[in-house]
């Protein structure tokens, strides 16, 4: 098979996942959209290596390493969703502008937060 | 295939710092699941402490033994001047934050808990903490060593990894204001994951090119294979995009004011010195040792690039009302300023050198004073939590006036007055961009260097000349801790600024034995 075929499948698994994480607003489908992005990479080392014929067969040590870090990054991404999700009931990563630039600037206080329990004034600001 | 497996070798001597560092952090897993919740906090500072200090031990005393000159571990890693001159760097930065994370009660207490829930007053009640903070910090640390001295394209990745994963996850405990601080975790990590991705493609279009993920052989293949330049070119950018996102250079800096504000400040301390000193390091050995060939290729696009961060930084940090995020626009207007060091590397080997030592005494100049001035943001508190605004700020030198001149002297820093670290870091990188014919660079430099000054006077004036207000923020007295870092960062800022020939000497010996290559 030509190097082409596989090499043109993985740019365009790549660009699907560009496409996927600038457009999806669910944090979920981004995080799966990153999968992709990575198994096309997957596939791109795996192609390469057979082509090349590499000795070392470097490019399937990378893609090893590539599947254990994708599922340790899955699981601590998955992690952090389930921390936002149960404080704000929504996983909607256009309603995360708490931190934006325009936010910031047009408040004209000092923004206020839920205080959590525990966080008297006399304990935290010691006089 | 004759049946006999060679087993590799591996220069432990070499690479100790980093084992001590993560055998430290693996112990501290240990200690997580074993010791009782009481006894975990006073195990686990001496041991994070303790292996710091011993790694920056370990590392003097590979430097005074003699600089290595070959790749160790079958040339994954290469352990050479400007490697061990950063790997000192990072253990000084990261023992300070450490003392600065250990200090008061910045973590949550059960991050899994809903804010005002029965079961967070429950852990609160019962005095819990997420002392996972410390071997967590000590992972990021392990991966900050080793990334700049990763010698093939898989162990950066790796190192990225383990540098960045711990760090995402951190951003997200901070006790007050949890839903920015867990916001500013979510955007960390879906655009740490993005860039990660563009990393690994273009690490497996070099791959597709040179043979090799090898940066010595990828260097060797430059000129030897042919017609597959469209690889070569997609996968430098690819590459270069990755890297750049860790420096949070212009068209990637989005992340960067966001995650500051909302990542607990001794995690950003932590984030915004080491991070970006281990980020640079591995961006200059992968745009010198493999990349150094094609020079003519990629310099022009960090030209731009430098440029568009010194103007983005500065301009947009005039605009804020918010301190962390002021902070965090001028770490970017500063990663600008190092990249036109970046962009001073050219191909004689003079002239390299002299450029990599203004970086790195740049990279320990910035780092102490960013480690100074969050620790003092750290001290400035209101009813819920730290005083962020910049209106809250104001009149503080008439309530502290220590605090507020300390502050103030780190700004200068920042701005690059004379007497202060900053200055000659900004003359010594300047310096090497002239000598290497970037004068327009400098020119944009000199001018960003300015448009900052007035944002860092303005927030010195609204301490010093205006009235505080009624129910102004508190100054906490300071742990001996957090009393410490203030210090440490206030005498480096000084030592550097009126004494910098030590420092400078040391830097330019590291950057003598350039990178291995």
């Amino acid at each position: 098979m030509h190097i082409v075929y596989p090499v043109v499948v993985s740019a365009l698994l790549f660009s699907i996942g560009v496409y996927g994480v600038l457009a999806r607003r669910n944090a979920i489908l981004v995080l799966m959209s990153v999968e992709l992005m990575l198994n096309a990479v997957n596939l791109n080392l795996v192609a390469f290596d057979v082509w090349l014929r590499d000795r070392l067969h470097g490019g399937q040590v990378l893609t090893l390493f590539v599947i254990v870090i994708a599922a340790a990054e899955i699981g601590l991404g998955l992690a952090i969703v389930l921390a936002v999700y149960r404080n704000r009931q929504s996983i909607d990563v256009d309603r995360l502008r708490d931190l934006s630039e325009t936010g910031a600037s047009e408040e004209a206080g000092p923004p206020e937060e839920p205080v959590g329990v525990g966080e008297d004034a006399d304990r935290e600001a010691r006089p | 295939m004759n049946g006999t497996i060679q087993a590799p070798t591996l220069e432990y001597a070499q690479l100790a710092p980093m084992l001590v560092v993560f055998g430290a952090a693996i112990v501290g897993v240990l200690v997580e699941a074993f010791a009782p919740r009481y006894l975990r906090s006073a195990i686990h500072v001496p041991i994070t402490l303790l292996s710091l200090a011993g790694a920056f031990a370990l590392t003097i005393w590979q430097v005074v033994k003699g600089v290595p000159t070959k790749p160790a571990a079958m040339g994954a890693v290469a352990v050479d001047g400007p490697s061990l001159f950063i790997w000192g760097t990072i253990l000084v930065l990261a023992f300070v934050s450490v003392l600065l994370i250990n200090d008061e009660d910045h973590f949550v207490a059960a991050a899994a808990a809903v804010p005002g829930s029965a079961e967070e007053e429950q852990a609160l009640h019962e005095g819990a903490g997420h002392t996972e903070v410390y071997p967590l910090a000590l992972f990021a640390v392990g991966g900050m060593l080793l990334f700049p001295a990763s010698n093939d394209l898989l162990v950066m990745f790796v190192a990225l990894e383990v540098m960045s994963l711990p760090l995402y996850l951190l951003c997200g405990l901070a006790r007050r204001r949890r839903l920015l601080s867990q916001e500013a975790a979510v955007k960390y990590f879906l655009l740490g994951a993005f860039s990660s991705a563009f990393f690994l493609y273009g690490t497996a279009l070099l791959y597709g090119y040179a043979g090799s993920i090898d940066l010595a052989k990828i260097s060797a293949a430059l000129g030897v294979v042919g017609g597959q330049e469209t690889l070569l070119y997609i996968g430098v950018a690819m590459l270069g995009v990755g890297l750049l996102f860790k420096i949070g250079a212009a068209p990637f800096q989005a992340w960067k004011p966001d995650v500051y504000q909302g990542a607990p400040t001794p995690i950003t301390a932590l984030m915004a010195s080491g991070t970006l000193v281990a980020a640079f390091g591995a961006l200059l050995r992968v745009f010198w040792v493999a990349l150094g060939g094609l020079d003519w290729n990629w310099s022009p696009v960090l030209w731009a690039v430098a440029i568009l961060t010194m103007v983005v930084g500065a301009i947009l940090a005039i605009t804020q009302t918010d301190i962390k995020r002021m902070l965090a626009y001028s770490s970017i207007a500063h990663g600008g300023f190092l990249l036109v060091g970046v962009v001073a590397t050219g191909a004689a080997a003079g002239q390299n050198s002299k450029a990599l030592s203004a970086i790195l005494f740049y990279l320990v100049a910035y780092g102490f004073t960013t480690v100074g001035a969050f620790a003092v943001v750290t001290m400035v508190r209101d009813a819920g939590g730290e005083a962020w605004h910049l209106s809250r700020w104001a009149g503080l030198g008439k309530r502290s006036p220590l605090l507020a001149g300390i502050f103030a002297f780190f700004l200068l820093a920042f701005a690059g007055i004379p007497l202060t670290s900053g200055f000659f870091g900004k003359y010594a990188v300047f310096q090497a961009a002239v000598a290497g014919g970037a004068t327009p660079l400098v020119i944009v430099g000199v001018v960003a260097s300015a448009v900052a000054a007035f944002f860092y006077v303005r927030v010195i004036v609204l301490m010093f000349f205006s009235d505080p207000a009624a129910d102004g923020p508190s100054v906490v007295l300071p742990s001996r801790g957090t009393a410490a870092v203030v210090g440490v960062a206030v005498l480096a800022t000084v030592f550097l600024g009126v004494f910098p020939q030590p420092v400078l000497h040391l830097a330019q010996n590291a950057a003598q034995s350039l990178f291995i290559r």
